[in-house]
């Protein structure tokens, strides 16, 4: 059964320096908020994946807490490159980053077979693509059937997935909906999960009876973060704050600047402060 | 004429190429404008897709991501992403996939994943996304992509999705049976592959663009078909359309 929890409680217990951790969210329900309290606790030499990962994997490599990072798509949405990232892969800025890269379809896919509890996924991708060559995680098998050669990669099981949900019930089964992206996948998938959720209550009420939910018995650890995943957006809360995602472009160019922004605003802040940020957007969600 | 900009002819022309009963698989920036620019005109049942698993979309305005959630609130449903990639575009039920880069050769070949070397990047970029599995799973592939020598090169740092390979029938060469490229569609001109070589070759100029002016923002020996036409001006219902999707788009992303 989930456990309700602190964020600090919660990071503490589930993530140790070189575990691997899925933070999932395709553009909406980003896990933010867990993000800075990893960074603020320090850890180091994780392996994280993500197929889009975005301001909080450019935090985290910033931050050098990361070792190696799985991923399909890197960059900040609807701007640009990620500064960050860039900086670790062409300088070795704070840390050489080890990267492991795929498509979109074979990380979704890897995810699905991780849930599954199948060692590798199987799909047909990567025919002419270059990523075959950089990458020896990509392989080829011929369908016993039909004689197909189809693409293989590794399921991903992460030592952890974070994700944040709209709700959790008085149970601790977490409901969420909107673009759910590989969430429900990444938390099957992993050994443990924490959950940041808008609200915690009774029970949901009048949901669909094939609305997304995650069994209490499938989470490991649940925290109430109001407006954790703020500049993303939680569809039903709040909006998402699109000129944030501007600013980074600038904060994240200089090596100063990221610092000084990352002491102000994660280093000396709790995940209190995100119920604040997203008070502007609560219209637009 | 109405007066109009190459990048609104851009998207004119991409939008006509696009019909009423397309299934298609849409890309942040020039091809989302297309694509909704297709919808709001000639083509009002046109299923729009988003790889964030948003299924038959409509925004109001255009999304500054692929995961916005206006693509969500307007879509006929939205499904998980890997349910996205395995049983709509995997499952063959895309027509046509709209993708642009930051590298493109003569046989639609693109890069979007790193200029310079792999392993030592001069400039790392995104990464390919959803690309390498839309170039090969949909019907066919058009391409929209401002021309410059940068980015029109003759050999790509790195290929990140499947054109037509080296050309000819190098793509069926790689197992690969949907089109592949079929358009490339630029501020200046409309492309075809040739039909045998399958490089892409110009068509039709676009009102006003002389060849000199295709040739020196193409990083190849630019091609031309026999017959080249001039693509017709944007009307005035086009262009209008196109802006107030604009205006309305900056005003929303602006608004708070």
């Amino acid at each position: 059964m989930a456990k309700f929890q602190c964020l600090a409680e919660a990071v503490a217990e589930n993530l140790k320096d070189g575990d691997s951790v899925a933070f999932e969210g395709f553009t909406h329900l980003i896990p933010h908020a867990v993000a800075h309290e990893v960074i603020r606790q320090g850890r180091k030499d994780l392996t994280v994946m993500r197929m889009t990962p975005d301001i909080i994997y450019d935090q985290l490599i910033g931050m050098g807490c990361v070792e190696k990072m799985i991923f399909s798509f890197a960059g900040n949405p609807g701007v640009g490159l990620l500064r960050r990232f860039r900086d670790s892969l062409e300088n070795g800025w704070p840390l050489q980053v080890e990267i492991e890269e795929h498509s979109h379809a074979a990380m979704a896919n890897a995810y699905e077979a991780g849930a599954a509890g199948l060692p590798c996924a199987i799909f047909r991708g990567y025919r002419g693509a270059e990523l075959t060559r950089v990458n020896p995680n990509i392989k080829f098998i011929k369908c016993p059937f039909t004689g197909e050669e189809l693409a293989a990669v590794p399921s991903l099981r992460p030592d952890v997935a974070v994700i944040h949900a709209q709700r959790a019930n008085a149970k601790g089964d977490v409901f969420i909906e909107g673009i759910t992206g590989v969430q429900k996948e990444a938390v099957l998938a992993a050994k443990r999960s924490i959950v940041t959720v808008e609200e915690i209550v009774d029970d949901f009420g009048g949901i669909s009876p094939n609305a997304t939910v995650l069994p209490s018995w499938t989470v490991t650890s649940v925290v109430a973060v109001p407006g954790g995943a703020h500049p993303s957006y939680t569809q039903g809360y709040y909006g998402r704050d699109n000129a944030a995602y501007i600013e980074w472009d600038k904060v994240s160019s200089d090596r100063d600047s990221f610092t000084a922004w990352m002491e102000e605003n994660v280093l000396k802040q709790g995940p209190e402060v995100f119920e604040t940020r997203v008070a502007h957007l609560k219209n637009a969600g | 004429m109405t007066n109009f900009t190459p990048s609104e002819m851009m998207t004119v022309a991409a939008a006509r190429a696009l019909k009423n009963d397309d299934v298609c698989f849409v890309g942040i920036g020039a091809p989302s404008a297309a694509c909704n620019l297709a919808r709001l005109t000639h083509a009002p049942d046109i299923t729009l897709i988003y790889e964030s698993g948003t299924l038959g979309t409509a925004p109001n305005v255009l999304p500054l991501s692929i995961g916005d959630g206006e693509l969500c609130k307007t879509a006929l449903t939205t499904v998980s992403v890997p349910e996205m990639f395995r049983y709509w575009l995997q499952g063959g039920r895309i027509t046509v996939g709209f993708l642009g880069g930051a590298q493109l050769d003569r046989f639609g070949n693109i890069n979007t994943t790193v200029v310079g070397d792999y392993d030592n990047p001069k400039v790392r970029l995104p990464g390919g996304g959803g690309a390498p599995e839309i170039a090969i799973s949909c019907g066919e592939i058009f391409i929209t992509m401002k021309q410059s020598l940068r980015g029109f090169v003759e050999k790509l740092d790195f290929v990140t999705s499947l054109g037509h390979g080296k050309g000819g029938n190098d793509r069926a060469a790689h197992g690969v049976t949907t089109r592949g490229p079929t358009r490339l569609i630029t501020d200046l001109a409309m492309w075809e592959p040739d039909p045998v070589t399958k490089e892409f070759t110009v068509t039709s100029l676009h009102p006003g663009v002389t060849r000199d002016q295709i040739r020196e923002t193409v990083g190849w020996k630019a091609k031309f078909a026999e017959d080249v036409g001039e693509t017709p001006a944007p009307e005035a219902l086009e262009l209008e359309v196109l802006r107030d999707l604009h205006a309305r788009t900056k005003a929303a992303h602006e608004g708070k």
